[in-house]
């Protein structure tokens, strides 16, 4: 009895969580315009959508910027966590927390800093500006899942390898990388999904023409709400689940015994 | 003894300003086995990181083979560490963690493959090549950071406390394999513990430390049988030790009686340590000793009773296999040869410590 009240407890919660997604989802396979009645199942919408170059565009833009920004933001973050470890542990705890401060932030102060920024610097906005502010917002993520690896590390290793003749740049990647790259993985994937979806600090530090796939939802829906729209947010939606259940896999499978590798 | 190999030379380090190694100065000689023994914070892992070169001396020279390797980094000096915690690299096999010097000094592919061989055969892990470090105890892994420092060829090997993490049994084993290997190898171990039975064990050559210091060197039996000051007598084994005066030569007034020693060159009347090893303590009938006193604890130990004996003021800590009930009224007698002399303490701190322990 305790046990069912339990099950419809949970089932209810989750029920509320998925059932707006679920309809979106729904609808974007409905063959009749009108949200209010099914017209049968079609993939028009789908075909439209990538058909539509505007999107596709889009498409384009933000996957770019998610990939170059994940990837410049995991090196700077994979760098500032060898150095912060190396210093005394009240400088790294202040730095740990001014890294924090960011991703509590409210996403529209950054945005606003770093468009009031850009501007004080005459740069102009495009997807130049559209990558800055994504690395600047993508550190901090990569540094909270490369931090737990390289305080787990043994630093004798290190040392070890210099030992066995190792140079310093041999020891750190023949040695101290390979421990790392669990860490090192997941963040890029946290900083890739961040990337992917953020729509405010992009809302205000891209220029006029130059739009993500999050701006130019916003865009289309202030027009009125087309059926594509529903296809597109579905596909993203998926996507960063996809994109999550990967991060959430990455640390586990470092537990698994790897096969040993032939010499 | 062969030829000196390692010089240090008025070695000073300090940390936060706290003095580690206060002009340290120690030579050690090829195809020793010198162990570096002390208390933790003494200095002996900071002494051996200065060797290893990962830790740079403030003062000092370090000489090697007759060369100042001093600003010498780690990667370029002859010699290879063992580390306490294994520090084996856990993503690559055994073979490829025993290879990995080797690589990097682009030695051929046969020629690592048979030293990987030779370095299995040598630390008795054959056939475990391509295990990898997490699935071997942590004694078998100790072995392996063995060999893979091995293959090297240094001329010194460091081992830095390798055997602390192993339980009792197996670090008894370990003591014999690493001598086995010691003189199979013919090379020079510099050897850092805690634990003086480990250093008696092993060693060709003791160095006692504490506080940056080094109180004595010499041979385990020098060292256990005739420790210069009471923290070595303290540190290395129990004993019983006893303020004194000195009477004149080979007689010393302990706790008010006169004892015959064998010691000379004290002067008259100067005040003295005396150190008495528990076993050297010999339980008589209390006419027969030459002080009396009266049983107060006894513990069975296995291979010896350790009973404390209230006599003259003073609990002496006596070891022997025949036992003496609690109470029971007992002499006390020491051979001469069995009393050992020590100059008092010089230093404020070297008395502190000596009462501390």
């Amino acid at each position: 009895m305790k046990n069912t009240a339990k099950h419809i407890y949970t089932a209810l919660i989750f029920l509320f969580l998925y059932a707006p997604i679920a309809t979106l989802m729904v609808l974007s396979f409905n063959a009749s315009k009108t949200r209010s009645k099914w017209g049968g199942f079609t993939i028009n919408w789908y075909s439209r959508l990538f058909q539509n170059e505007e999107i596709l565009e889009a498409l384009g833009n933000t996957l770019l910027i998610a990939v170059v920004s994940a990837f410049v933001a995991t090196i700077i973050g994979t760098i500032a966590c060898v150095a912060m470890t190396g210093m005394k542990k009240r400088s790294r705890t202040i730095l740990m927390g001014i890294t924090n401060i960011p991703m509590l932030n409210a996403e529209i102060v950054t945005g606003i800093s770093l468009m009031l920024l850009f501007i004080s610097m005459g740069l102009r906005f495009g997807l130049g500006t559209i990558l800055l502010s994504h690395i600047t917002f993508n550190i901090p993520y990569v540094i909270l899942s490369v931090m737990p690896r390289m305080k787990q590390l043994n630093p004798s290793t290190y040392e070890a390898a210099l030992d066995l003749g190792a140079s310093h740049v041999t020891a750190f990647f023949k040695v101290v990388f390979p421990d790392l790259l669990p860490g090192v993985l997941s963040g890029f994937l946290m900083a890739f999904t961040m990337s992917l979806d953020d729509f405010i600090i992009t809302h205000f530090t891209k220029g006029a023409g130059v739009d993500t796939l999050s701006t130019k939802i916003y865009t289309e829906v202030k027009k009125g709400i087309k059926p594509e729209m529903y296809a597109l947010s579905t596909l993203i939606f998926i996507t960063v689940l996809i994109l999550l259940l990967l991060v959430n896999m990455a640390p586990a499978k470092n537990k698994t015994p790897k096969n040993p590798k032939p010499l | 003894m062969e030829k000196e190999l390692i010089q240090l030379v008025d070695i000073s380090k300090s940390f936060d300003g706290q003095m580690v190694l206060d002009e340290l100065n120690l030579n050690i000689h090829e195809n020793e086995f010198v162990t570096l023994l002390g208390p933790s914070g003494c200095g002996k892992t900071t002494t051996l990181r200065i060797l290893g070169g990962f830790t740079n001396p403030d003062t000092g020279k370090v000489i090697f083979d007759g060369t100042d390797i001093t600003q010498i980094p780690p990667n370029k000096r002859q010699l290879n560490t063992v580390f306490q915690k294994y520090a084996l690299f856990t993503h690559m096999t055994i073979a490829e963690n025993i290879a990995f010097g080797l690589k990097v000094k682009k030695k051929s592919k046969s020629y690592i493959d048979d030293k990987i061989r030779y370095a299995l055969k040598l630390v008795n892990l054959e056939g475990y090549e391509n295990r990898m470090p997490n699935s071997l105890s942590g004694g078998q892994q100790q072995r392996i950071a063995i060999a893979r420092a091995i293959v090297n060829e240094p001329k010194v090997l460091l081992l830095d406390e390798p055997l602390g993490a192993l339980d009792l049994k197996l670090r008894q084993e370990m003591q014999y394999e690493l001598i086995r290997m010691k003189n199979e190898l013919g090379i020079t171990f510099v050897y850092v513990t805690h634990d003086q039975e480990e250093a008696l064990t092993m060693s060709d050559t003791i160095v006692v430390m504490n506080q940056g210091y080094i109180q004595q060197i010499g041979s385990p039996e020098s060292i256990y049988n005739e420790p210069e000051n009471a923290f070595v007598a303290d540190f290395i084994g129990d004993s019983n030790i006893i303020s004194a005066t000195m009477i004149e030569d080979k007689l010393v007034n302990i706790l008010g009686t006169r004892f015959a020693c064998v010691d000379t060159g004290f002067g008259r009347n100067r005040p003295v340590d005396v150190v008495i090893r528990p076993e050297d303590v010999n339980l008589v009938e209390p006419d027969q000793g030459t002080i009396q006193g009266v049983v107060t604890h006894l513990i069975f130990k296995g291979v010896h009773y350790e009973m404390e004996v209230m006599a003259a003021g003073f609990e002496w800590l006596v070891h022997s296999t025949t036992l003496f009930p609690v109470g029971k009224e007992v002499g006390i007698r020491v051979d001469p040869f069995n009393i050992q002399i020590m100059n008092k303490p010089e230093s404020e701190d070297e008395e502190a410590v000596a009462i501390d322990i």
